[in-house]
């Protein structure tokens, strides 16, 4: 990764220009060209070093959301997650190391069917499912600094 | 399920219209890569580039959007070690707390959720991310000390497998979907 990649990673995590042609000012910023930073972003894209270029909305502003976690036996885990994935509600889907080992993130357009959701991996799982949703967010989303 | 915790972002949820709506819904997968991502973004949706850059900045402005840029994925740009990690807080600390944590760079998230006991006694939750184990474990033991959490019962719970990381999808929308979401 040279230089300008790193900048582009970096420096544009939010403050995204909201100008007619933002990549072009970008590439300006950067003394690169308009070309460059497309191919270049284009690449991370393709790479899975960056999801998009665009925007994170607020938890629960736009539809809502929930963490959930169910605790599942070592030997059911693979099942259990391919069923809670399958939800095209479902955007995280994590294990972690905790006899509570599988952590997932449900959004949806509102409760109703929220709760569905929830109801129906509990069902299909045969497992109880947490849901924990938010309830007051500390923290000012600016991107992650990569140089830390 | 009940979930009755599950409060619209108080007091001032702001209003949105449908063009906000399916403006959201068109971005969701991203700005095109292209010379005018807003132009071809509002011939979507039938807004003018004017007015898509305008309604964007004013959903940034109320809140709506927290950012705009590029979203790394942590794990592949070499942030391997990624920990959530859980603390009983006594309820009326756990928004000074809450705050303390959010304040290091080095932490992503940083939220209060409802405990589930006798199962769960957790109330404030926040996402450390690392190159390493090691360094998740410094940058914890760093937090501890600052904010003063030595007393308070926590648990570290590394993230093992990833089973499915995307954006969220707000919308039932045509093909092609994904955005932003709790994390």
């Amino acid at each position: 990764m040279n230089e300008l990649d790193r900048r582009l990673l970096n420096d544009f995590q939010h403050g995204f220009p909201l100008s007619p042609t933002p990549y072009a000012d970008m590439a300006h910023t950067l003394g690169a060209t308009e070309a460059e930073v497309l191919a270049i972003l284009a690449r991370f894209k393709a790479e899975g070093t960056i999801s998009r270029v665009g925007a994170v909305v607020r938890p629960n502003t736009v539809g809502v959301s929930t963490l959930a976690a169910i605790t599942v036996p070592p030997a059911e885990l693979e099942r259990v997650a391919a069923l809670v994935s399958g939800y095209t509600e479902v955007n995280h889907n994590y294990e972690r190391e905790h006899q509570l080992n599988l952590w997932f993130v449900v959004t949806a357009p509102d409760t109703a069917r929220l709760s569905q959701v929830l109801d129906e991996i509990a069902c299909r799982s045969g497992y109880e499912v947490l849901p924990l949703p938010l309830l007051e967010d500390y923290h000012i989303d600016l991107g992650f600094d990569l140089r830390i | 399920m009940d979930l009755s915790l599950i409060t619209p972002v108080p007091p001032t949820r702001p209003a949105l219209d449908d063009a906000d709506r399916r403006l959201l819904a068109a971005i969701q997968p991203g700005l095109p890569l292209v010379t005018r991502p807003y132009a071809d973004i509002g011939t979507r949706i039938g807004l003018s580039e004017h007015e898509v850059i305008a309604r964007l900045r004013r959903l940034g402005e109320a809140g709506v959007i927290r950012r705009l840029g590029v979203v790394v994925r942590h794990h592949e740009v070499g942030y391997g070690a990624n920990a959530m990690v859980v603390w009983d807080v006594p309820d009326e600390q756990v928004r000074e707390l809450g705050r303390c944590l959010a304040g290091f760079d080095f932490i992503t998230l940083c939220y209060r959720r409802p405990r589930h006991l006798p199962q769960w006694r957790y109330n404030l939750y926040c996402m450390i991310h690392g190159k390493s184990r090691e360094e998740v474990h410094a940058h914890l033991e760093w937090m501890v000390n600052r904010c003063g959490l030595q007393s308070l019962p926590h648990e570290v719970l590394f993230s093992r497998r990833r089973f499915k990381q995307r954006g969220a999808v707000y919308f039932a929308e045509p093909p092609s979907v994904g955005s932003a979401g709790e994390g």
